[in-house]
């Protein structure tokens, strides 16, 4: 699974993206979410209430369910145009 | 029809001449031009840099125009969006919408900006005495998306 990181984020965590074995006992990306900011240190900055995701490429929820293939992005409030 | 994400900066009088020459049938343009403004919540702005999500933001844009497509009956959708680096007075954003009528146009162009600032993954960060800062996103532009539910599809 690849996980993506923009802006803001990327900036916190130091990492644009990386790789992850695929997990099965994560099953949304809410699970994901919170093994990540679980690293603590500036990870908890996943846990900001205005975190927006995407999966493949398209905004969704953090209900949305992963798949082992996934491209997975975090991201703060969009604040294009 | 289309969606560009670009580095170069582009004029917005071409981009409006453009917007009919193509379809004799058009009787209604309407555009919309985001610029760099010089000053953000009381700071003197230097400069600009819009991230963005490759991939995303072009499937991003193409659905909002999809959408508004379903909603009016339009003629032609243009969506130009600056990304990296930019200075104060450029355009950032250019949406272009045209239709027979004008109503259409005047409705699908704001709708679009509504959803674009809303759902395209991208982001700013101004540069300024005080150094560098990702801009916040804003309440209001969320609740400008929200009227778009109350809205009966009017041409």
């Amino acid at each position: 699974m690849n996980i993506h990181y923009f802006a803001r984020y990327r900036e916190v965590l130091g990492v644009p993206s990386e790789t992850m074995e695929w997990d099965p006992t994560l099953v949304t990306l809410n699970d994901l979410r919170k093994k990540l900011a679980a690293r603590g240190g500036v990870w908890v900055v996943l846990e900001e209430r205005n975190l927006m995701c995407a999966l493949n490429q398209e905004l969704c929820g953090l209900d949305s369910r992963l798949q082992a293939e996934d491209e997975v992005a975090f991201f703060p409030t969009v604040t294009g145009g | 029809m289309g969606v560009r994400i670009q580095h170069v900066a582009f004029e917005p009088g071409a981009e409006t001449d453009a917007m009919h020459a193509a379809n004799a049938g058009i009787g209604a343009v309407v555009c919309f031009v985001g610029y760099m403004r010089d000053f953000n919540e009381g700071l003197e702005v230097s400069g600009m840099y819009l991230e963005h999500y490759p991939g995303m933001t072009e499937r991003a844009l193409a659905s909002i125009q999809v959408d508004a497509e379903r909603r009016w009956p339009l003629l032609k959708v243009e969506i130009v969006h600056r990304v990296g680096a930019l200075e104060p007075g450029e355009p950032i954003v250019f949406v272009g919408t045209a239709s027979a009528h004008r109503q259409a146009a005047f409705n699908a162009c704001a709708f679009i900006m509504d959803y674009l600032k809303t759902r395209a993954p991208l982001w700013k960060k101004e540069r300024s005495a005080q150094g560098e800062q990702w801009v916040e996103g804003r309440e209001t532009d969320q609740q400008a998306l929200e009227r778009w539910n109350n809205v009966e599809d009017s041409q």
